[in-house]
């Protein structure tokens, strides 16, 4: 098997005359967990479609393994685990009866679909529901046998799209789990706009907006990229004035290791700067202020999170500028 | 061969989960018996003629209600998209429905076999015309459950699924009635494209193989549509 597990080149799809992808194109490698993010009707779902074979691209193609997936495309889609979003799945069937036809559609049969069958119950958690019918089964429990059918045949590929809407937390922290333990020796490609999901489990995390693809790094990446520890000073001049504002910016870009100071509001006689470093100026600052006069009223560090970068990255541009430098 | 095989065992026994495989088989003996025997009697004659003469009729009702559910409610579900990225061929899919189909078709068929039996115990029967009768009913069960394959993959729900199928049908049995009054040349290939005037040497004890190839060709012409439906979704 191919480093790669799968590449979308160029991707456009189009429903009718509305553009659900336009030009997107990423590589997953193998043992690579891949959060998907982005708002609803970014095009997350859409791209998943592409990658199972279940949607052809307008424009663009997929390779999964290295293999185009055009038509019917049984190569690919054996390679491939799907939980589709809801975890669509036939009510009337027991859950026993289900798994069965699950694994008999991925050609396992004998002692070895018995012994799959087995192994994905234990792993799912699903032991007490298998003679149950699937339509009265509570959300968490179709969730989980979505999950089982999912890795019946032990695919290299998993695409789970929102495995954890639904659920209630000790289930999520569950399918969390299992996740990250199937990540161990499988490529997994995860939607959600979970956040805190995406920093828990993922290892790289592409953001979908509009159909446009705006990033694809790791999660600490990403919210380095966006300007991520920024200290917030607020100073006032001696007898508790507002300071020269002008004098303050310069002697807070002199310090060691500046990349950015921002001017922010002034307020109550106290002036505020946000401050964006290569290197922690902490240590250097006090010395500086004391130096030129200048009190410092308020010091804090402000981590941006990944909710933040997300709402940067997929709010319009004009509006996460504003909110940059305001 | 295997996939059609487990497509259509899960739909078979899927319709015995729910009440629609014995509403459907229900109704199908208790009219055709009703219709057959309330004249049977009248006629005074030990033929099944008369039985199958309403096997177009009936079935071009009955089939719909079978093949409705198939494709359409797991489009309506998602459960489409469930077994569409199963490693499965378009076709694997629709044969597999369409067999399971044909088989609960076949079991409300057999299960009139009890009618010709108590007819040959009245009176003296001639076999020849009954087994001609159900063999063309079998073809018309092949040409009818593919049209409603063809409707279900077509329509987004069951309800669409059942009319469509209805207006397909009526229309392939309809449409040799009004041969009458139109001109030779249109009216002869009306006649030849409708289910009924196909259906007539078989109630008179002939099978024909001219009549075999129609519903054959009916039911693969339907069958191909409907794999060129699943494709044609996947690009739109």
């Amino acid at each position: 098997m191919s480093e790669e597990m799968i590449a979308v080149e160029n991707c456009s799809k189009k429903y009718g005359s509305f553009t659900a992808l336009k030009d997107v194109s990423f590589k997953v490698k193998r043992g690579e967990i891949v959060g998907f993010l982005g708002p609803n009707g970014a095009g997350k779902t859409t791209t998943m479609k592409l990658i199972t074979g279940f949607l052809a691209p307008s424009a663009g193609r997929v390779l999964v393994n290295g293999q185009e997936v055009t038509g019917e495309s049984t190569a690919t889609k054996a390679l491939i685990g799907y939980l589709p979003e809801n975890a669509p799945l036939y009510d009337e069937m027991m859950v026993d009866e289900f798994l069965d036809f699950a694994a008999r559609l991925r050609h396992l049969s004998g002692p070895k679909a018995q012994k799959r069958k087995e192994t994905v119950i234990k792993v799912c958690g699903i032991e007490g529901v298998l003679g149950k019918d699937i339509g009265t089964l509570s959300k968490g429990y179709r969730q989980r046998v979505g999950l089982a059918q999912a890795i019946i045949h032990d695919p290299p590929i998993l695409i789970l799209d929102e495995p954890t809407s639904g659920l209630d937390p000790n289930q999520i922290v569950d399918i969390r789990a299992l996740i990250r333990k199937l990540g161990e020796e499988k490529t997994i490609i995860l939607s959600t706009h979970i956040l805190p999901e995406v920093e828990a489990t993922c290892n790289r995390v592409i953001i979908i907006n509009k159909g446009i693809l705006v990033a694809d790094d790791t999660p600490e990446n990403l919210i380095e990229a966006q300007g991520s520890s920024g200290l917030l000073i607020a100073l006032s001049a001696a007898g508790g004035s507002l300071p020269d504002k002008e004098k303050a910016l310069k002697v807070l870009q002199s310090l060691n290791g500046i990349l950015k100071v921002t001017p922010l509001r002034d307020e109550d006689n106290t002036s505020y700067f946000m401050v964006h470093s290569s290197q922690d100026v902490r240590p250097y600052l006090l010395k500086a202020l004391i130096e030129n006069d200048l009190y410092l009223m308020h010091l804090s560090l402000k981590q941006l999170s990944l909710e933040e970068t997300f709402r940067h990255l997929t709010l319009d541009e004009k509006a996460s500028k504003e909110e940059n430098h305001e | 061969m295997n996939n059609i095989i487990t497509i259509a065992t899960k739909e078979f026994r899927g319709f015995f989960h729910s009440p629609v495989a014995y509403i459907v088989l229900t109704v199908f003996l208790l009219t055709t018996g009703w219709l057959f025997f309330s004249s049977f009697f009248l006629i005074g004659e030990a033929s099944l003629r008369n039985f199958f003469a309403l096997m177009p009729l009936m079935l071009v009702i009955f089939s719909p209600a079978v093949t409705m559910r198939l494709l359409a409610e797991e489009r309506k579900s998602g459960t489409f998209e469930l077994i569409a990225t199963m490693p499965l061929k378009d076709r694997d899919i629709i044969l597999g429905k369409y067999l399971s189909a044909c088989a609960l078709l076949i079991c409300g068929l057999f299960f009139t076999v009890p009618y010709a039996l108590s007819v040959a115990t009245i009176g003296v029967i001639d076999f020849g015309p009954v087994l001609s009768g159900y063999v063309g009913t079998l073809a018309l069960i092949l040409a009818l459950a593919a049209i409603g394959i063809l409707a279900s993959a077509l329509a987004k729900n069951q309800i669409s699924a059942l009319i469509l199928a209805l207006a397909l049908g009526f229309t392939l049995y309809l449409v040799g009635a009004f041969t009458f009054f139109l001109p030779e040349s249109l009216g002869s290939f009306l006649a030849y494209i409708s289910l009924t005037t196909h259906f007539e040497n078989f109630t008179r004890g002939i099978i024909d193989t001219k009549d075999i190839i129609y519903y054959l060709s009916i039911a693969f012409l339907a069958l191909y549509l409907g794999v060129l439906t699943l494709k044609a979704r996947r690009n739109n």
